[in-house]
């Protein structure tokens, strides 16, 4: 589809002949491949660098899921779904995909909930002055919150993997401080009930400021007379928060929600920085670190593309049902992405 | 990342429109406020603190470290830069990583800006088609691209060197650069175009000397969320490049960061964290307010 071919023609350039020019016919001949040449230069050349990069691994790796291919022999025998039966019947795998969903589950809802009422403080919190209602220092909070948002993932995991260290970590330093004894050299990620839920706050930590900050943009384009008109209704701020400011934004938060889906299901770097090896009894174990490690350790790169596909399948069901639960709510405009 | 008072910094707050004068409700309002005030503090020390506490550590000496998190460096440790830089490798990562930055910055701003401006503004069949699929790079996820790319870049004798890597970040940041470009050529006005093409001009004059400097507040904000985002890449490098020599820094820290474990050097370690923060969050201080803007703008959209 990186041809654009002759139909081009058809949008003649909108300047029509005017005086002393060439004769009509030639002038739109030359603007045609002028206009060719740009769109082919422009648009052709650089899509069919993305097609070989980008949209033919995708599709490549959905024929390699069907095969038993090692990655380093020639042969790539055909096995069907074997690929996948072997999947149905990973324990690995599917304690893996368990995971990976727990944090798509958790992962969206809790970080842009917290975004939301951290963006509400910002904007009703203040003192009531006329429509808008700003909260001191909100400028300061916004530049603050984006800070994680700048931080490498990697850094960031690191980092937080000092703050949960048993012995010397602030998280302990901090909670013995006050008190608290029996958290002296507590393994937060060493331990199979706390590592998740310790890696969690890491990757919520890294986003509730970013969408905080869209969502106070958001909030504050909406029309200031709506406020007005809840207020005089006689909704207090909580209300107005809920009902006004709420439905207004639906567009992003859905947008966000998306985001947060798409990158929970990753998680990666998070889960590389805080457990490389999977946690303590796999319990921090993802699908992406399942596919690194079967594709780029054991060599079974079939297998590692069929959990890819498995991977995008859920990756596409989630977003359809994001949309698709967003359009009952009555969720208008907003991006398509 | 200086200081975590609020009143400092109420400069500039397009929400606030004036002070509050204390009425009837005003005690309520005082409450109200007063405890958003303390949530947003209490916010604020949660974000900051690791932070801090991270620039504060990478002063310390090891032993230092060890003996309790909260005591204040005796002497700054300088020396944990000099080490980290150094002996960690993390000089020649943070080269690495400026060189490949660099160029793939500069090709995905030049190719998305060019794609863009032809699918905002020529109609021609198949455009949907295309932009579908511009969407649809977007959205799968890496995962499921890296075992063949790993291969196609092997065949093309790029696997793990720098142009290879230069090539995959161009490759994965271009669908987000044209779809974020899209809808500021959209809304740039046709007539200018209509009006140099009346005047002879190409259409290659009519994009480069005419449209494309129109653009340039949408391209500014894409290009300061694809250096955030390319400078943070962590996968691609995993996956494409295996030569310690070409690390970039992400993978350099990574790397560093489960040695660490075992030659126990925690003050470099802190100082190679805050050497790998300080560039972006540089960036991210002197851009910051077109950055949010332009981030606003493209989810709002």
């Amino acid at each position: 589809m990186t041809q654009t071919g002759p139909m081009t023609a058809a949008v003649p350039a909108a300047g029509t002949p005017q005086q002393g020019a060439p004769p009509p016919a030639r002038r739109r001949r030359r603007a045609g491949l002028d206009r060719i040449s740009l769109m082919v230069v422009f648009l052709g050349v650089p899509f069919a660098f993305y097609v070989l990069m980008v949209l033919y691994p995708f599709t490549q790796a959905t024929y390699y899921s069907l095969t038993a291919w090692t990655g380093f022999s020639p042969e790539q025998p055909f096995v069907g779904l074997g690929n996948y039966a072997r999947l149905a019947g990973d324990p690995t795998f599917l304690s893996a995909l368990g995971n990976s969903l727990t944090l798509l589950l958790v992962v969206p809802l809790v970080t842009l909930t917290a975004s939301f009422a951290l963006a509400v403080l910002i904007t009703f919190g203040g003192r009531s002055a006329g429509g808008v209602r700003g909260l001191r220092g909100s400028g300061f909070y916004r530049v603050v919150s984006f800070f994680p948002y700048v931080v490498p993932a990697i850094v960031i995991g690191i980092i937080w993997s000092q703050v949960y260290n048993p012995a010397n970590g602030l998280l302990n330093g901090t909670l013995t401080a006050v008190g608290l004894d029996r958290f002296t050299d507590f393994p937060w990620l060493g331990d199979v009930d706390t590592a998740m839920a310790a890696t969690v706050v890491v990757i919520i930590w890294s986003f509730v400021g970013f969408y905080m900050v869209l969502f106070v943009a958001a909030i504050q384009s909406i029309d200031t007379e709506l406020f007005e008109a809840a207020r005089l209704d006689g909704a207090g701020r909580f209300r107005s928060a809920v009902h006004v400011a709420l439905p207004g934004i639906a567009g992003s938060v859905r947008t966000a929600y998306v985001y947060m889906g798409i990158l929970a299901l990753d998680a990666f770097v998070y889960m590389q920085a805080l457990n490389p090896s999977g946690g303590p009894e796999g319990s921090t174990l993802v699908v992406t670190q399942e596919i690194y490690s079967t594709a780029f350790s054991q060599g079974q790169f079939g297998v590692a593309c069929a959990m890819g596909v498995v991977l995008a399948a859920v990756t596409l069901a989630f977003v359809g049902a994001v949309f698709a639960v967003a359009r009952l709510l009555g969720v208008r405009g907003g991006a398509r992405a | 990342m200086t200081a975590v008072s609020a009143p400092g910094a109420r400069r500039a707050d397009p929400a606030r429109r004036g002070p509050g004068r204390r009425t009837s409700d005003g005690r309520r309002e005082g409450a109200v406020s007063a405890t958003s005030q303390a949530v947003l503090v209490l916010w604020t020390v949660l974000v900051v603190a690791p932070l801090l506490w991270t620039v504060m550590s990478s002063f310390k000496t090891t032993r230092e470290i060890f003996a309790s998190p909260f005591s204040l460096p005796t002497s700054l440790q300088w020396e944990n830069y000099v080490n980290a830089w150094t002996l960690a490798g993390i000089g020649t990562y943070f080269v690495n990583s400026v060189l490949v930055v660099t160029g793939a910055l500069a090709l995905t701003m030049a190719l998305g800006a060019m794609s863009a401006y032809v699918l905002a503004r020529f109609p021609f069949p198949g455009r949907a088609a295309v932009r579908t699929l511009v969407v649809a790079g977007l959205t799968f996820p890496i995962f499921l691209a890296v075992v063949p790319l790993f291969f196609i870049l092997q065949q093309a004798g790029l696997l793990n060197t720098l142009p290879g890597l230069v090539a995959a970040y161009t490759a994965y940041a271009y669908p987000f650069t044209v779809f974020f470009l899209m809808s500021f050529f959209e809304d740039l006005p046709g007539e200018v175009a209509e009006a140099a093409a009346l005047d002879g001009a190409s259409e290659w004059r009519t994009f480069f000397q005419i449209m494309l400097p129109m653009a340039r507040p949408g391209l500014a904000a894409v290009a300061i969320l694809n250096f955030v985002g390319l400078w943070n890449q962590f996968l691609l490098p995993v996956v494409l490049n295996s030569n310690p020599d070409n690390y970039v820094l992400t993978q350099g820290m990574a790397s560093f960061a489960s040695q660490a474990g075992y030659s126990v050097d925690f003050g470099a370690l802190f100082a190679g964290a805050v050497t790998t923060i300080v560039p972006v969050l540089v960036v991210y201080l002197v851009f910051q307010r077109r950055l949010q803007g332009s981030v606003v703008q493209g989810s709002v959209k």
